[in-house]
Parts: structure tokens; C-alpha cells; sequence
């Protein structure tokens, strides 16, 4: 369990960061930040990058603010700043929440938001959260910026549309309104695990009804989606455990997992209930 | 049958009840070194111009071995040399030391797989370079060619064949006393069922290491990093490498954990020990956390057929179990001991008027398997508290009644079964194994809760409760000696063959020293693990040190403690009846005001040169060995609360406790933290642990995020009543093992509590239970 031989380059600005990437992307160059991921992966020599851009130099890399209605999260950004000191309201709130999901609190320390996204594990917290919210991703690289929204960002099983010279300079995340109400709810088998279905409401109450629902399942399927057929069941309804089982139901339907364990699917009924009864403040079925 | 007393001890037992030391929850003496850091594990162990050593591990399950290349292994930087099976030729394959079964040798591992690979994980070649990490670049270069053969993956099968002429079905260790088939004609009910329980094992902290080195000057073989058995090893090191066992010594250090599955004589042992004479340069070699994985004992896995013959009360009058037993691709150094163990004691705390057995012992395509904590008796304990709970309810009865009517009584003790477990016969020493029953239903208080379980399950949720009782064994001789010496400032060393996995060894043996001389025990020098220090010792496994290494300790600290008296005696003009000894001072036993005199000044009086010696071997020391024919048998009980997720199927543990009688805790707390953290075991094979491998024998469980151990996070609050009604007659202390007891009983206190919590008694057949069966249980039960 010792990483293979590889070259190790620390930038100290975005621009020569951005360089070497071009120049060493085409030799199997990866970019490490956490390392979370990464270095155990190298560990047991399943990633062998030849070179490592090592960003944690990188000036202005871990600016965190709120900006135009969007929280801004640079690639530096580590899964313990995020919470509600850093952020106010419902979307602080919810950050916390899904921040103490997230592993251990060493690895909360040290791994990173971007890098969480980027390697796009469909279990992974932050990527629900962006898949569900419409977070989107500034990329750049030597060739430009370019802006990818959340839908089109995953692309499948730790796969993403960044391309390999490419750096996710930004996550922003939508900030939410101060009526939202939000409710999370994962299953692994330990705390700390790889959830096994994980899922993500965030609906508001107008008058007794259920407006601007959204619903996003993690874990389940090879990438985080909302599930835009129960959230359109949703929709103008007076929240209930009927209502929520009816659209558990019907998420149900439509999913393919990663898996042919019906078990898994239970699971994605289960959570999905789960969420949305904690959003709506009702107890957990 | 009392003869694991000598006569001579039997005058000096340690009276019951709390001591000045012992019966104390002192501090650790221990910890000092390693709350500060300043631990030396495996990998704390360097030399200098030292190589590493990598081995490369078979891809495939099962294989005929064509070719090794290392050729182009050999040039990459850093490499001093690359072996195969052809470089360690003759060094024979492992052997074994326990429960030795005629037929077992061709079924041992040799230290690089030769014509056939037979597991994944199995040593094929090694590479030693002047770096850890070009090792292991280099050991990517080895080219192994194979061709595959089916895989054999489940014991239950029909054997297939390991070489020609032997099958994968080695011994069937069978037992049987009663009339077996008269009780089952006879009886008013039988009671069949089928249960498995998972491969899991212990899995320490510390990975295995071991670091060689040979020192020419002085012909003499160092290995250190080592654990739990350095005699047996060092004596098996210094036959298969051809050297007298005088010129090889082995060192303990720190041990992360030891389980049983650290300290056997593993290939890696001998390939160090070889390359170190070869080479001439220091070896080390420290396991990775995926080699562990596959390449450390496995345990567990068996799957029992078991049949019970009861009356129209529910007694017990006959169990008829065949069982297969899965030791995966090697037979190791236990030998059949798993299975052995798992005959022996299935019975348990049951009156049991007849009884046979059939272990089948089989090798399959797996990591192969050994101890673990409570071998043979998690398991067993699972197969014999499911059938009493099937039992209770075919005839209807209350699971705690059906217990209680079969249970041993106090007055049958000693009760001897016609039955043998580790070449020794089974009898049960002590117990009043109703008595702690009552104690802990109590303590639980069981009834009342089962009132409040109604009352929630009324109310819709899912919760429920069960217990399981068990027998332990702990304290194997047949033998251990301790030889305790004070020096002339009054220092005092206590030089033992015990060896330290961490339980502990140093405070309790010091403690029981301390008890007897009347000395300050956190000034007490134990050594364990050395083999250059004492002769002969038989290390620490089965819960055998405090019995054993404690007894010695007690005798030879009371010799000692004779000999200081009577020195003293002759000082201070005082027959040594009228003396005692209290903070390192001999003086006058009535508390009188009167001369004294220190043990360092009576040490004095005894050296080689004081006058007094002339003509008598100097010092003041003394040696004693304790010999113990039988084994002592701990006993308890489990009791769980839990609770279940409907729509996950998780378990949650809401009470537990364990009540288990050790006839006398040497040290409380010492002791709870053995019950506590053995339950953190069993909660893993209860509930989490498994080695899970694919259709083609390739281990899915490779990682802590694949084999999943429990956390902080999943331990609920253990209750622990320590019992001390039934002290061992068969040593001086009183005392039984408390190593394993946490462990034994989870897995089955685990599936009667949910059995209850869903409603379905008989739903729980195997272990671990993970939350999908519970989930699908649960759809079975709406």
C-alpha cells in the first residue's frame, strides 16, 4: 500500500496551476487537493497518476462567500468551513446538517467540496446537494472559463464534464430563500460510511400546499438527479405520509440502481420519505 | 481430579475477597510508554543497512503454478534479491502445534506457494530491496503464470480433490457419548435446524510485522515484532532453518492486538529469518492493511445441521450436530483446533444425557482459517442458544424456563463430561450458573422490561430482547513459570514466559507479585515476550495468563517472600513467623515498633559475595512453575435490547449486558474492559463483520470501507457484572479467564432479540445479520 512512483508539482498561483495541468493532463497529471480520495486510491496503487498538481498553494483558492444570491465555494474549501457560520439561513442550515454526514471529522478537515464533486462518487454528499439545488460548476483551464450547471456535470459512475486539464475553480450553490425548508436523510451502515440511498428535499409551505419542491436521490443510481416526477406530484399538495409514500412510490419507479439488490430500493423509498417528512417537520416514518 | 494443584499450593490459596492490590482496579503499569508515544509496535523496529521485504501475493483462488519470472524484478533499482519457491526449497511448510490430527501434514502451507496456488493472498515470491516502496515497484514485476482451476468455495460441498490422492476433507473430528439414537426414538419432540456463521476475524489495529536480524559475531538470530507464542515459534524457527534453538532468540515489543490471529508462525516469519542469514542484512517486513486481509487467519465460518432430542418439559435428551467447518486453502498452526473446540464445547452449561458430533473439517479456496477470541464458541454458543430458543418455542415454553430447566446445578460441580476439548477432559470446575441467571435478569431487570417492549410494540414500533448463556474455557496448561528476583536496591523483576497483546499482563502479574511480597506493584518489572530472559513459556492465548503466569507469579512471590523472611530473620534476632513485609520493609508482623530492615539490605545479606552465602546458590530469587491438568470454565450470560428500523432493517442496540462469573477479577476494571471490548468484537460478527468473496474466490472484503469493524459510533453502553461466586479450585487464586466472554455470546444474544423484535421465533439462521435480511424479514413478518 504505497503509492506508485509519480512527480510532484506545487503551484503557487492559479495561472502556473492552470499551466502545468495543460502541459502534464496528456501524461496522466491529476490534480490533488484533499487527497481523500485520491490518496487512498493511490495507496492501493487502483490510481496511478505519473504527476500530482498539488493546489493547497494555490493563493485565493479557499474563498467562501456569498455573493448575487449564490454561495461561492473556491477549490480550497475544505467539508468542515461549510455550515451555518459560514453561510445564514435555510442553506447554512442544511449545509451543517449534510457536513456532519460527510465521513469522519479528520476527513471533514482535510477533504475538499470541489474535489468531492470532481470525483463525483454518486454516494458523495456535496454532489446530491449540487445535483439537487442546480449548483453550478466554473471551470477553467489554459483553453478558457466555461460554466457546466448541475444537470449536465455528472456524467455517470465517477465521471464528470470536466475535462482533464481542467480545474473546478468554483462551486456556487443557490442561496436559498428564507421560506425554504430542507430535510436530509442518509443510510449507511456505520455513521460515517459511503451512504447506500441518500436523499435531499428542499420544498416550501404556501398556504397548507407544497411549492418549488425539490427532490434529489443520492447513492441509489450511478449519479445524484433530482426526481422531477415526484416533485411534480408534489406540487400543490397538502404535505402527508400519504402523499410522500405516493411520491416515494413513484421515484421508485423510475430509477435504475447500481445495483439488482430490490433491497436498494427500499432503501431509496425509505430516505426519500424520510426527507421530505423532515422537510415538511413531520416525524420520520 | 483437583490436580492442578500441587499439594504445596494448596496451603497458600489467596483468601477471597479484595486484597491490598489485588481485587483492585489499579492503573495500568503499562501505559505510561504509550499514552506518551513512546510505544515500540513492529514497525517501530529498525536497524541499520536493514532490507524490505515485499511479498508478492497469488491474483488467483486456484492455479496450477507454471513459471515465476523475477528477471526484470531483479533490475529494477534498490533490489537486492528476488525469491520463488526453488530459493526456500528446503524449508519445510509450516507446521502445526495444536490439536495435531494424524493426516493433517500434507495440508500444511509452505512458506511460497510450489505447484499450486490455492488462495488469493498466498505468498508466491518475495522481493528484499534497500526500500520499502521500491519493493514494493519491484514486486509489480514479478510475472507469476497460472493456470486456472476451479475454484472450491463452500464446505458444505462434496470435497473435491487438494493433490492427487488427498481430498479437501482432511479429518472429521468426531465425538459422541449416550445413547444417541435411544433418545431420539424416545423423545416427545426433535428439533432440527441449519445455522452458519460468517467468516470474520480479528482484525488489530496493528497490522503484523517482523524484522530479522542475524548477528554474526555471536551466531545468533534475532527476530522481533513478535507475539503471544515466541518459545514454540523460536523453537520451530530454529528446526526448520536448521539452527539450535539457543542461537535464535525472539523479542516482544508493544503488540496492537493480538485476537489469536497474531503471534502464529506465519511464511513471512521464516522468509525473514531466512533472508536475514542469507543476506546478511537486517529484514524488515510490516504487513499492509490489504495483505492483512487476506493474508492473516481468517476464522469462523461453519454451518451447522443440528438436531435436539427433548422431552415433553423441554430437557435435553440427546443433540446430534454435523457440522463443516470452513478452513480455507491451508491447515496452520492450529491444526484442527477450531473444530475441536467447537465439538468439545457445544454442549455448554446443559445437562446433556447423550450427544454426538461430526465436525467436518474442509479446505476450500479461501484465506486459511484459525483462532479467533472465543473460538469454536461464538459460533457454537449461536447453534446451541438458537436450538434452546427453537425448543422453548415448540413446546411453548418461556425461553429463560427452558434454560433454567436444563441448566447444570451448583451441586453437580464439579461436573465432568465424557467429553475431551485440546487433548484435555472436560470437566466443568465450578459454577452456579442458575445463580448468575437470576443475578442478571435482575440486574437487567427483564420482566418489567418485557412489559415496556409490549407496550411499544403496541404502539407500532419494533423491539425486542433475547439472551444466550455460554461456557468459556480459559487457563490451558499444562504449564507456566514466573521467577521473580529482588535486586540489592530493592528493585524487584519478575521474568515470565507469558507474552502482552495488550490485556494487560504487566499490571495483573505485578499486582499478584505485589499482593504476596508486600511491595509497591507499580514497581514492578515484568518481562514477557523474551525468550532470551526465561527458558520456556507457553505465551498468552486461550485465556491462560492470569490462571497460569498468575499462579507461578503467586507461588514463586511467596518463595521469595519466605526466603526475605528468613534472612531477616536471622538479622533482627526475630523467628520469620513474627515478620511480615509491607512497602519493601521486612518488620514485625504485630505492628510493634522494633528494628526492620529493607528488602534491598536482605537482598544484600543474599548476594554472590556477602559471607552468608558461602556455599549456597546467592540471591534473593526464586523460580516456580505451575502445572494445571484441566482447564477453568467461566461462565455468563448475555442479555440484549434492541430496537429495528422498518424501513432500513437496521439494528439498534439499546441495553446489553453481560454477566460472566471469572472467580476472582485480579483487576476490575482490567476485567470490564476485556468484557466491554470483546463485546465490540462479537457486535461485529453479530452485525457488520464478513469476508465476503466473489463466485471466483476473489475477496470483496479488502479495505476497512469493504470489511466493516464497528466504531465508537456503533457501541451502545455495555453493562458488566463481574461475578465472583464461583471461584476455579484449581488454582490458587481462584481465578478463570476473562479474555473472551465479552465476545462469545453476542451473536446469539443478538438473533433471539431480533427473532423477538420481529415476532418470528427461528427467523435469525445465520450470522452476520445485516440490515438487507432484516429488511426482507420484516416484508416476511407484515
Amino acid at each position: 500500500m504505497k503509492p506508485a512512483p509519480f512527480r510532484y508539482h506545487a503551484p503557487r498561483t492559479e495561472a502556473e496551476a492552470l499551466s502545468l495541468l495543460a502541459e502534464l493532463a496528456p501524461e496522466e497529471g491529476r490534480v490533488i487537493a484533499g487527497g481523500q480520495s485520491l490518496v487512498p486510491a493511490m495507496a492501493l496503487r487502483v490510481a496511478r497518476p505519473s504527476h500530482l498538481v498539488d493546489i493547497n498553494n494555490v493563493a485565493g483558492f479557499d474563498r467562501l462567500a456569498v455573493e448575487d444570491g449564490w454561495l461561492r465555494v473556491g477549490p480550497l474549501v475544505r467539508h468542515a468551513a461549510l455550515g451555518e457560520g459560514a453561510v445564514p439561513g435555510p442553506l447554512g442550515r442544511l449545509l451543517e446538517v449534510v457536513r456532519g454526514q460527510i465521513a469522519h471529522l479528520p476527513i471533514r478537515t482535510r477533504g475538499t467540496v470541489c474535489g468531492s464533486l470532481a470525483n463525483a462518487d454518486p454516494a458523495s454528499e456535496w454532489c446530491l446537494l449540487a445535483a439537487t439545488l442546480g449548483a453550478r460548476f466554473h471551470v477553467r483551464s489554459l483553453r478558457g472559463e466555461r460554466v457546466i450547471e448541475a444537470d449536465a456535470f455528472f456524467g455517470g459512475f465517477m465521471t464528470t464534464a470536466l475535462a482533464p486539464d481542467e480545474i473546478l475553480v468554483e462551486l456556487r450553490l443557490p442561496v436559498l430563500s428564507d421560506a425554504a425548508h430542507t430535510g436530509f436523510h442518509e443510510f449507511s451502515r456505520r455513521a460515517g460510511d459511503f451512504a447506500q440511498a441518500a436523499a435531499l428535499a428542499v420544498l416550501e409551505l404556501r398556504e397548507g400546499v407544497i411549492a418549488a419542491p425539490r427532490l434529489g436521490l443520492g447513492a441509489v443510481e450511478d449519479r445524484p438527479r433530482r426526481l422531477l416526477e415526484a416533485e411534480a406530484l408534489l406540487a400543490g399538495r397538502a404535505p402527508s405520509e400519504a402523499l410522500f409514500r405516493e411520491a416515494a412510490t413513484t421515484a421508485r419507479a423510475g430509477l435504475v440502481p447500481v445495483d439488482e439488490d430490490p433491497y436498494r430500493l427500499d432503501l431509496a423509498e425509505t430516505v426519500i420519505r424520510r426527507a421530505l417528512s423532515a422537510a415538511a417537520g413531520m416525524p420520520a416514518p | 481430579m483437583m490436580d492442578g494443584i500441587t499439594p504445596e499450593a494448596a496451603r497458600h490459596i489467596l483468601p477471597a475477597g479484595p486484597g491490598k492490590v489485588v481485587g483492585r482496579g489499579v492503573a495500568r503499569i503499562e501505559d505510561g510508554p504509550l499514552l506518551r508515544g513512546e510505544g515500540r509496535f513492529a514497525a517501530d523496529v529498525n536497524f541499520p543497512r536493514q532490507l524490505h521485504m515485499r511479498v508478492v501475493r497469488a491474483e488467483l483462488a486456484h492455479a496450477r503454478l507454471l513459471r515465476v519470472d523475477a528477471s526484470a524484478a531483479r533490475t529494477m533499482p534498490g533490489v537486492v534479491a528476488v525469491w520463488t519457491a526453488e530459493d526456500v526449497a528446503e524449508i519445510p511448510p509450516i507446521p502445526f502445534r495444536a490439536t495435531k490430527v494424524r493426516g493433517l501434514e500434507p495440508y500444511c502451507q509452505p512458506v511460497l506457494a510450489r505447484d499450486r496456488l490455492r488462495y488469493v493472498g498466498e505468498p508466491v515470491a518475495v522481493v528484499f530491496a534497500d526500500d520499502a516502496y521500491r519493493a514494493e515497484d519491484a514486486a509489480e514485476m514479478v510475472v507469476v503464470e497460472a493456470e486456472e482451476l476451479p475454484v472450491l468455495l463452500d464446505a458444505t460441498a462434496p470435497p473435491a480433490e487438494f493433490a492427487p490422492g488427498l481430498d479437501t476433507e482432511p479429518t472429521v473430528v468426531r465425538k459422541e457419548y449416550g445413547e444417541v439414537g435411544a433418545a431420539f426414538r424416545a423423545a416427545h419432540a426433535v428439533v432440527e435446524l441449519e445455522l452458519s456463521v460468517g467468516r470474520h476475524s480479528g482484525v488489530p489495529l496493528e497490522t503484523r510485522g517482523a524484522i530479522a536480524r542475524y548477528d554474526a559475531s555471536s551466531d545468533v538470530l534475532e527476530l522481533h515484532g513478535t507475539a503471544k507464542k515466541q518459545h514454540w515459534n523460536r523453537d520451530e524457527i530454529a528446526r526448520l532453518l536448521g539452527r539450535p534453538p539457543n542461537g535464535v532468540h525472539l523479542f516482544e515489543g508493544h503488540v496492537g492486538g493480538g485476537f489469536g490471529v497474531r503471534g502464529e508462525l506465519y511464511p513471512e516469519d521464516l522468509l525473514v529469518c531466512a533472508a536475514a542469514l542469507r543476506l546478511r542484512r537486517p529484514i524488515k517486513w510490516i504487513e499492509d492493511r490489504r495483505e492483512h486481509f487476506v493474508a492473516t487467519n481468517h476464522s469462523r465460518e461453519q454451518h451447522h445441521r443440528i438436531r435436539a432430542a427433548v422431552d415433553a418439559e423441554g430437557r435435553l435428551l440427546a443433540i446430534d450436530d454435523a457440522f463443516f467447518h470452513d478452513q480455507g486453502a491451508y491447515v496452520r498452526t492450529h491444526g484442527a483446533r477450531v473444530a475441536d473446540l467447537a465439538a468439545g464445547m457445544l454442549p455448554g452449561p446443559y445437562r446433556l444425557p447423550a450427544y454426538r458430533v461430526a465436525g467436518h473439517f474442509r479446505l476450500t479456496n479461501k484465506t486459511p482459517a484459525a483462532t479467533y477470541r472465543a473460538p469454536g464458541r461464538f459460533e457454537t454458543t449461536f447453534v446451541r442458544e438458537r436450538l434452546m430458543d427453537a425448543i422453548a418455542h415448540r413446546l411453548g415454553l418461556d425461553p429463560v424456563e427452558v434454560r433454567r430447566r436444563n441448566l447444570v446445578a451448583a451441586a453437580e460441580m464439579p461436573f465432568a463430561r465424557p467429553l475431551d476439548t485440546l487433548g484435555t477432559d472436560i470437566i466443568l470446575d465450578s459454577g452456579d450458573y442458575e445463580g448468575l441467571l437470576d443475578k442478571a435478569l435482575a440486574r437487567f431487570g427483564w420482566d418489567a422490561m418485557q412489559e415496556e417492549l409490549a407496550a411499544r410494540r403496541a404502539a407500532g414500533e419494533c423491539v425486542g430482547a433475547g439472551l444466550a448463556f455460554f461456557v468459556e474455557k480459559s487457563g490451558l496448561g499444562p504449564s507456566d513459570g514466573v521467577r521473580i528476583s529482588i535486586d540489592a536496591t530493592g528493585a524487584v523483576e519478575l521474568v515470565s514466559g507469558a507474552a502482552s497483546v495488550g490485556q494487560g499482563v504487566e499490571t495483573v502479574l505485578a499486582q499478584i507479585c505485589a499482593e504476596a511480597l508486600g511491595v509497591d506493584y507499580a514497581r514492578v518489572r515484568v518481562v514477557h515476550g523474551r525468550t532470551d530472559r526465561i527458558e520456556f513459556g507457553n505465551g498468552a492465548h486461550a485465556s491462560r495468563v492470569t490462571v497460569m503466569s498468575g499462579s507461578a507469579t503467586w507461588e514463586a512471590a511467596l518463595a521469595v517472600r519466605e526466603m526475605a523472611l528468613e534472612t531477616a530473620g536471622t538479622l533482627l534476632q526475630l523467628p520469620p513467623s513474627e515478620l511480615t513485609i509491607a512497602e519493601g520493609v521486612v518488620c514485625r508482623a504485630d505492628g510493634a515498633t522494633g528494628p526492620s530492615v529493607t528488602l534491598a539490605e536482605v537482598a544484600r545479606r543474599m548476594g554472590p559475595n556477602a559471607p552468608e552465602m558461602r556455599g549456597r546458590t546467592p540471591g534473593l530469587t526464586a523460580e516456580r512453575w505451575f502445572w494445571s491438568d484441566h482447564m477453568a470454565y467461566p461462565y455468563g450470560v448475555h442479555l440484549a435490547q434492541l430496537r429495528i428500523d422498518r424501513g432500513t432493517g437496521a439494528v439498534t442496540v439499546e441495553r446489553y449486558l453481560v454477566a460472566n462469573d471469572i472467580g476472582r477479577a485480579i483487576n476490575p476494571v482490567l476485567v470490564e474492559g476485556q468484557i466491554r471490548g470483546g463485546f465490540a468484537q462479537g457486535l461485529g460478527g453479530a452485525l457488520f463483520e464478513e469476508f465476503r468473496y466473489d463466485p471466483q474466490g476473489q475477496p470483496l472484503s479488502t479495505t476497512f470501507a469493504d470489511y466493516l469493524i464497528p466504531t465508537i459510533a456503533e457501541m451502545p453502553v455495555v453493562d458488566v457484572l463481574i461475578a465472583e461466586d464461583a471461584p476455579s479450585p484449581l488454582n490458587p487464586l481462584g481465578v478463570k479467564g476473562a479474555g473472551e466472554g465479552g465476545t462469545n455470546a453476542v451473536g446469539a444474544a443478538f438473533a433471539a432479540a431480533v427473532d423477538d423484535a420481529l415476532r418470528r421465533p427461528g427467523a435469525v439462521t445465520s450470522l452476520p445479520i445485516l440490515p438487507a435480511q432484516v429488511r426482507r424479514m420484516l416484508d416476511g413478518a407484515a
